[in-house]
């Protein structure tokens, strides 16, 4: 039996038919368009479906059943933290006081929910050891160009022009060195040390009076904690540059290191990662961004401000002429922001430590489990996710992690996170979170072992995985070369419909 | 910990088999010096008092105002079905669908909503959403800089403050310059971009433009003449950027017709909460030959090695985690969830239902217009509008905090939106939706008279 | 085998050398190390090519490789083809996959690329 649904639907577009649906809402007086010119109203009405209820139920209920996800089953999935996601945080988002306020309300009927970003702040810099803290951004990658975009106006305003390179080491994530290009700066790549780790003595050789910052990743994206981070540091700000933290993998060290107070300048969270916030299939996140004094005030605008009489306001447009200004068109998502508060006062500083000494723990125990059985390439304690490679297994029976990867989805769960980091031969990076149980835990270590003894007896049988799944795999050389990324009807009489 | 698994025994068994006494033991890599002391955060919440919590802040927002407040985000009604159908598990909870065999429901669902977006503009290309109107704004006007290899944007004065604003900070950290097309001073086009000015702009040829945009409606509600801005663009071989909003393409001429290369905006009226102001649905739509330049994801249909039709992202080289630092975006995130309400919302609602809700909107703000200006505050531009306006109220920072006092949200004083403006010293800016009642208007219209005739008893003493 | 009347170069270019032109595309190993290959970016006739540098973009599924100038001239002309068909690439590196026509700088400089027996022990040393 497949791990979600097997039957694939017609598109939408094919489930409509002339006539059927309306009665939602009212229908407008004739002349509600008179005043509007002629040479500005639409000709031909938009092509969308017609459908009537009871089939949209039907069809969005059945293309769900064809996904995956963490309400179903386990998401090992390396540097996504796929925890439980907490129903009473879906309740609180959606209540009407929170969902149907206006961001541009005047400050007066907006003080529930000013205080409640204004205490978000003040938790994500406590558990953060920042200063300040902004949640304007909409993502991680969005928390980084604030984060990096802040670091640009610092340098610009002590008139230091000439630093226009960023260090990143070769095992972060796509995003820092395209980050690093979006706000104007040189991507400078450092070679990981061969304990895995970020290369201590390559980066302090590269910093100079061109660095305008580092960028790492600690724990790093290989699940390992830089030993040696407090010498980076020191150097990075010898070298008159500042250190960005990110903090996609804040899951395994909360309550145990904090990265202001250790010396990094700026970091941003992933509140879909370390707080629980839903992934929605791809988004929405949210990325706050935590900075320490010396980058406060460049700030994107507006803040949230509390007045001496204890009542909150939203800074004015222009009352910090300092900030790098405005990240996106309201506040921020603050529907995220509402469960990431709701998932931090359920746990307290105690639960938060618990949290991740738990993921820690799972990571470990996996990899111990399964150690005997993949390569595990850099064995010292990780953090809250470890990378395993199957280089061995490939170059034995030629079954390649790609191929484990979607025999794992047979057996019932979601493929771990692969070829990632770069800088691993066939890697696989697994993060257990801290919302499994260790039947769980010891389920899918059997079903890893499982593989890997398939590979041995029927290596082909892994190589054509999956085989209970609601499609193979897919063409995707032709989806490229030939992007069919609309429904037109020329394309749906040439592909047929599923069923 | 509210939501963990473990039991005393089962950490014991997992301790064990590592072959370690404490999970300490897991953290000694952290230089000693920099380990943590406890977070001094409050006390874990039980559920019980933590949904007290939350209700009280919630309580303390006020949402039961006859609100006429737009300005880029839209009071709508959203049919039941499009909630009940997010809150499945299967949806959000699930990860970007990097694994297609078990993503099938995602990436149909995004293919869906490139669909429906693309038959609303009548562009080719749509991408998967980004994070809201104002970050797409800015990706929009990043990609016309690219695609031509210029490095100046026009950028019309009534496109949002907010949109402008993202754009600047954007293009301060790409190094674009960004120039303002003002908006016609008086006269029937008074508050609509200057078609003369942006000729004039335009025809600096020692600094040629990549993008012009403008907006549709424009930010004052007014409806902007479009298709001679994408001629006047086109002719100074720019492209043209056109910032939509996506329920009034139902009734009004979509951005392929005028020549727009890119439409961009706000998706939030398709079904999704105001919410102070996110999660939002940023929309980017394209012409065929731009495809290489839109960033974020896309999703495509294909066939299985079955030849079964399905669907998966596509043309991924493009993107951050491969290209790293020479991809046209960092962008990783879209706003999946976000994409589905808007297509639950347009499947649930349909053509002619979305037709209803513009064509409503506009005849609300027919009705709207004219028990303000019996109320005495006229309309202060003359151009055809669309569910959006501005009325002209002298002292309206003033009358605008006495009407909430009313229990009337009278929208926003134009000097606090666009203080830049000298023109719009005095002016609220209103908007009505399908969701606006006779009612409220009539409420907003005494409330204001009550309100002018006290400043002019006020003015006499 | 690799064609006997090509040079090559440690970045897995080829150079096929007429006169003081040249045609420029990419060899079968790094066609088939990219795997299946969609997409092909190339400069417009007229661009100068320094020899070393980048001039173009090549892009698998999911893999991205830059093009490096074998050596240095001026585009005539390139593979129009490619842009619908990417596949050339795959299928017929060194005949209908080819991607620059190039007027050479100094036709000598050819000479200092490698000849086919270098270039295999290359591909062979890994």
């Amino acid at each position: 039996m497949s791990v979600v649904g097997e039957k694939l639907q017609r598109t939408i577009f094919e489930r409509s038919a002339p006539g059927r649906g309306g009665g939602k809402i009212p229908h407008p007086p004739a002349d509600a368009l008179d005043r509007i010119p002629a040479g500005a109203l639409r000709v031909t009405p938009a092509a969308l479906p017609e459908l009537a209820e009871p089939e949209v139920t039907r069809h969005f209920v059945n293309l769900s059943a064809l996904n995956y996800s963490v309400d179903t089953g386990f998401y090992p999935l390396g540097s996504c933290t796929m925890k439980y996601n907490p129903k009473l945080n879906e309740w609180a988002a959606r209540l009407p006081g929170f969902a149907n306020l206006h961001p541009m309300a005047p400050d007066a009927v907006s003080q529930g929910t000013l205080q409640l970003l204004w205490e978000l702040e003040e938790m994500l810099a406590e558990i953060s050891g920042m200063d300040a803290v902004t949640l304007q951004p909409a993502a991680g990658a969005h928390g980084e160009l604030t984060g990096i975009l802040m670091i640009r106006a610092y340098h610009r305003s002590r008139g230091d022009l000439a630093r226009d390179e960023v260090l990143v080491p070769d095992s972060s994530h796509g995003t820092n060195p395209a980050t690093a290009t979006m706000a104007g700066f040189r991507t400078v790549t450092i070679p990981s040390a061969p304990d895995g780790g970020v290369d201590i003595d390559a980066f302090t050789a590269a910093l100079g009076t061109k660095t305008a910052a580092i960028m790492i990743t600690n724990p790093s994206t290989l699940g390992l904690f830089e030993r040696r981070i407090g010498e980076l540091l020191e150097a990075t700000h010898a070298a008159g540059a500042l250190a960005y933290m990110d903090g996609a993998n804040l899951n395994a060290v909360m309550g145990r290191f904090r990265p202001g107070e250790a010396g990094f300048d700026v970091m941003h969270f992933n509140t879909h990662k370390t707080f629980s916030t839903p992934h929605g299939g791809g988004g929405p996140g949210a990325g706050p961004v935590g900075v320490r004094k010396v980058l406060e005030p460049f700030l994107p605008a507006p803040r949230v401000i509390r007045e001496d009489d204890g009542t909150f306001r939203l800074e004015r447009l222009g009352e910090r002429p300092t900030s790098i200004g405005r990240m996106r068109s309201f506040f921020g998502s603050t529907g995220v922001l509402v469960r990431a508060y709701a998932y931090i006062r359920a746990h307290g500083g105690s639960g938060l430590r618990e949290v991740s000494d738990d993921a820690v723990l799972a990571a470990n125990y996996l990899k111990a489990r399964l150690r005997d059985t993949y390569t595990v390439p850099f064995d010292r304690p990780c953090k809250h996710e470890f990378v395993a490679s199957a280089a061995d297994i490939k170059h034995r029976t030629g079954v390649r992690t790609l191929d484990i990867a979607k025999r794992l989805i047979d057996k019932g769960y979601h493929p771990p996170t692969i070829y990632f980091p770069l800088t691993v031969e066939e890697a696989m990076l697994i993060e257990p979170t801290e919302t499994e149980s260790l039947e769980t835990l010891d389920a899918f270590a059997d079903a890893m072992i499982e593989i890997a003894h398939e590979a041995d007896t029927d290596p082909e049988l892994v190589k054509s995985a999956p085989h209970v799944a609601p499609v193979r795999r897919l063409d995707e050389a032709t989806a490229a070369r030939q992007p069919n990324l609309r429904w037109r009807g020329m394309t749906g009489a040439q592909t047929p419909c599923p069923d | 910990m509210p939501y963990g698994l473990h039991a005393a025994d089962d950490r014991a068994r997992m301790l064990e088999t590592i072959g370690i006494d404490t999970v300490d033991a897991l953290y000694e890599d952290i230089p000693e010096g920099l380990r943590a002391g406890p977070l001094h955060l409050d006390e874990p919440e039980p559920e019980l008092l933590l949904t007290a919590r939350l209700q009280a802040l919630a309580g303390r927002n006020r949402v039961d105002l006859a609100s006429f407040l737009g300005a880029g985000a839209y009071r709508h009604w959203t049919p039941a079905v499009v909630d009940q159908m997010l809150l499945r598990g299967e949806w959000y909870t699930a990860y970007t669908p990097y694994q297609p065999e078990v993503s099938q429901g995602t990436l149909q669902s995004i293919y869906e909503y490139q669909s429906l977006l693309a038959e609303l503009t009548g562009l080719d290309v749509v991408s998967a959403s980004h994070y809201d109107g104002g970050a797409a704004t800015a990706e929009a006007a990043l990609m016309t800089c690219r695609q031509t290899k210029r490095d100046r944007l026009l950028v019309s004065r009534a496109v949002h403050p907010h949109y402008r604003q993202t754009l600047a900070t954007y293009a301060e950290g790409a190094g674009l310059e960004v120039d303002d097309l003002p908006l016609v001073a008086d006269g029937p086009a008074a508050g609509t971009t200057d078609l003369a000015a942006l000729e004039r702009l335009l025809a600096e040829t020692d600094r040629p433009v990549a993008g012009v945009v403008a907006a549709q409606p424009n930010v004052l509600g007014l409806l902007e003449a479009m298709p001679e801005i994408g001629r006047l663009a086109h002719a100074a071989g720019a492209l043209f950027v056109a910032v939509i909003e996506p329920v009034s393409l139902a009734v009004l001429a979509p951005p392929a017709e005028y020549g727009a290369d890119i439409a961009c905006g706000e998706g939030q009226p398709l079904g999704i909460p105001l919410g102070y102001g996110g999660p939002y649905l940023g929309i980017v739509a394209c012409t065929d030959p731009l495809v290489r330049q839109i960033p974020g994801r896309l999703v495509g249909m294909t066939q299985d090695l079955d030849g079964k039709r399905a669907f998966v992202m596509t043309m991924r080289a493009r993107e951050q985690d491969i290209r790293r630092e020479r991809a046209a975006s960092n962008i990783c995130t879209n706003q999946a969830l976000l994409a589905l309400a808007a297509s639950i919302y347009l499947s649930a609602i349909g053509p002619h239902g979305l037709r209803d809700v513009a064509a409503t909107g506009a005849s609300r703000a027919t009705e709207l217009e004219r028990a303000l200006a019996a109320a005495g505050a006229p309309r202060v531009h003359e151009g055809p509008f669309l569910n959006e306006l501005v009325v002209r109220v002298p002292d309206a920072r003033a009358v605008h905090a006495r009407l909430l006092d009313r229990g009337v949200l009278a929208g926003i004083p134009t000097a606090d939106l666009m203080p830049d403006e000298p023109s719009l010293a005095d002016g609220l800016l209103v908007c009505a939706t399908e969701v606006t009642t006779s009612d409220e208007i009539e409420r907003f219209a005494a409330a204001l008279a009550a309100e002018l005739a006290g400043l002019a008893v006020g003015g006499a003493a | 085998m690799v064609p006997g009347d090509l040079r090559y170069t440690s970045d897995h270019e080829w150079v096929r050398v007429d006169g003081d032109e040249a045609v420029v595309g990419i060899t079968q190993f790094a066609a088939d190390q990219l795997g299946d290959i969609v997409f092909v970016e190339l400069p417009a006739a007229g661009k100068a090519l320094d020899a070393g540098v980048p001039f173009g973009v090549v892009e698998s599924v999911k893999a991205v490789s830059d093009l490096l100038a074998p050596v240095t001239g001026e585009v005539i002309g390139s593979n129009e083809a490619l842009a619908g068909a990417p596949e050339l690439v795959n299928s017929d590196p060194y005949g209908e996959g080819w991607m620059l026509r190039i007027r050479l700088a100094d036709a000598a400089a050819v000479e200092g690329l490698l000849d086919p027996a270098a270039y295999e022990q290359l591909v062979a040393e890994g």
